[in-house]
């Protein structure tokens, strides 16, 4: 149409910051040519916080407070991908019953963050039930954070060489009980959602993404399965105790919205399996012991052997002021966080703080995308689009 | 992949891109592989289409900042193979005034991450179509990463209610920026201490 009449040009507009269905402070420049998107140019940063230049000035430990405010809503999943670099660079080796405890919050992570998702982008395309059905399930595995860290959100719980307490048997108990109503609650969201006509018609065909052009974008996670690749960090370089769990991994055929929908809802099944065979291990016998690794040169002694004891004393004191020294050397130690590959690049001096600590957040390298994704789209496609990609500003900007 | 088959895999790289790649070492079961940062583009595509490597998946883009070192960055490449299910890590060193060629062609994942090297360090990439700057605010001025920026920066801002804008101001503050120095001075750290020097004499 342009050819035709010199005097028409495209209408540019901003999406956002203040926008709900831009999820956070994301400004996109959209232009278009009547309802058609040209051209899609995200701005982003408004969160910038400088989290990797505070890291270089903090300990070890005072680094691990950063990670829970970069995808805030799995928290956990982050503070993982931190200490699995920072143990390989120490060499040691985390205690069973601590590893299975961090599996088991990865996964209650990674419904938080699936829930959310779910529920937000059947919001942006108009329904308004599943994010009131949604998120009273993300208030009880809250409530899980905070009784196991104090916390809701900003949990702070998992340490170099395990995690900071254990949790007491009614806890583990609460959680089991909640594993099977849970189940039915993603049934009524499916029945809701997955046969629903509109929100069909808003996610099938929009957004579709070829696996060459997911794995040359820097796609990871539920984008490369969306397109069909089998490809999941927990399975293909496992981490913990991820080994010896037994899931499946769900993939999509066409790449598009709605597969990546099903994929997170099957993924939500899937982590529920693994919570429970968390469960079933923390209980066995072989799953009681430490859950901190007892070198007290890296993991402070409790507090109560403190008061008695100088030894523990100096520990303490020195573990908190100090903290301990990383041996020198660079390591790239990934998880699959429930948007992606969420990647910790640490290099260490040798001294108790990290050289450079580079954060890879899955979200940044999908919403990169967005133009070509976009492009030739409606303008509605655009919130339906945002909203499969699952981004959260925190990790994003930094 | 254990560390035997990393090595003969760094060994293929290193002799099919005589010049290019310059070295490699294997350390935490990852390999690193160091090249010449003018033909980093040649290296790329023959790590993405040699059917021994077929690292497709890019990763991660970043830099690190050694200010005693002549070059004073290190610009560091991540890649994945799903094939081989391994990583590569590529090391290419540079300063201010390096033109590092854009990968932007062979994987247009690397755009934004070249944005944010380039913003954050100042690391000039030749080639990309789009280089502004991404994390930092508009009209930013400097590099934050590198070590020589401090940590409270140098500008704040607020919102001024008489002339309804937001202002700009020289950092000012209250209390003075808390720089603890924790290391201690029987291992590690080496602080001269008035008299000290009368003991290596």
């Amino acid at each position: 149409m342009n050819e035709q009449s010199p005097a028409l040009r495209n209408f540019t507009i901003n999406f956002g910051p203040q926008h709900p269905a831009a999820h956070g402070v994301l400004r996109l420049v959209l232009e278009l040519d009547g309802e058609v998107v040209e051209r899609v140019d995200p701005h982003i940063g408004l969160l910038h916080r400088g989290t990797e230049k505070l890291i270089e000035t903090k300990t070890y430990l005072q680094a691990m407070p950063y990670f829970d405010r970069l995808d805030y809503v799995a928290p956990m999943n982050q503070e993982h991908a931190f200490c699995l670099a920072a143990e390989r660079l120490l060499g040691i080796e985390v205690p069973r019953r601590g590893q299975l405890i961090r599996v088991l919050y990865s996964e209650i992570g990674r419904l938080l963050s699936h829930l959310l998702n779910v529920t937000t982008q059947a919001m942006d395309v108009g329904a308004l039930t599943p994010p009131l059905w949604g998120f009273e399930e993300r208030e009880k595995l809250m409530v899980f954070y905070e009784r196991a860290s104090g916390s809701r959100m900003h949990a702070n719980y998992f340490r170099i060489g395990g995690v900071h307490q254990d949790l007491p048997t009614k806890l583990i108990d609460d959680i089991d009980a909640f594993c099977d109503p849970f189940l039915k609650v993603v049934d009524d969201l499916d029945q809701l959602l997955t046969g629903n006509r509109i929100f069909k018609q808003r996610n099938v065909d929009i957004g579709v993404v070829t696996l060459k052009q997911a794995w040359e974008w820097g796609f990871s996670g539920v984008m490369v399965r969306g397109s069909g690749a089998a490809w999941d960090l927990r399975k293909s370089q496992p981490y913990d105790v991820y080994a010896e769990m037994e899931f499946d991994i769900p993939i999509g055929k066409n790449g598009d919205c709605y597969d990546r929908y099903l994929i997170r809802m099957e993924e939500m099944r899937q982590s529920v399996r693994i919570m429970k065979q968390c469960i079933q291990k923390l209980r066995a016998p072989d799953g009681q012991g430490p859950v901190l690794i007892t070198d007290n040169k890296i993991s402070p002694p409790r507090r109560g052997e403190m008061k008695r004891s100088m030894e523990a004393l100096i520990h303490h004191f020195k573990l908190y002021t100090e903290g301990f020294h990383v041996p020198p050397g660079e390591i790239y130690a990934a998880v699959e966080a429930p948007k992606g590959e969420f990647g910790v690049y640490l290099v260490s001096d040798g001294t108790n703080k990290p050289y450079k600590c580079k954060i890879r957040a899955p979200g940044f390298a999908h919403l990169q995308a967005m133009d070509f994704l976009c492009r030739g789209h409606l303008l509605a496609d655009v919130s339906a689009i945002l909203g499969s990609l699952d981004i959260v500003f925190g990790e994003v900007d930094r | 992949m254990d560390d035997g088959r990393l090595e003969a895999l760094g060994q293929t790289i290193v002799s099919a891109l005589p010049g290019a790649a310059i070295g490699h070492s294997v350390a935490f079961n990852q390999l690193t592989v160091t090249v010449e940062p003018a033909r980093i583009v040649e290296i790329v595509k023959y790590l993405r289409d040699d059917p021994g490597c077929r690292f497709i998946n890019f990763t991660d883009i970043t830099a690190v900042d050694y200010p005693e070192r002549a070059k004073r960055f290190e610009v560091v490449y991540h890649f994945l193979s799903p094939t081989l299910n391994t990583r590569i890590r590529l090391k290419a060193e540079a300063d201010e005034t390096t033109q590092v060629p854009s990968i932007i062609d062979v994987f247009p994942g690397a755009d934004w991450f070249e944005r944010e090297a380039y913003d954050l360090y100042g690391v000039i990439f030749v080639g990309h179509p789009d280089m502004r700057r991404i994390l930092t605010d508009y009209g930013f001025d400097g590099h934050p990463l590198r070590k020589d920026f401090p940590t409270t920066g140098f500008v704040e801002v607020r919102y001024d209610d008489q002339e309804k804008r937001v202002i700009y101001e020289p950092v000012r503050l209250n209390q003075e920026f808390r720089k603890f120095d924790f290391l201690s001075p029987w291992e590690g750290a080496d602080y001269p201490l008035p008299g000290d020097e009368k003991a290596t004499k």
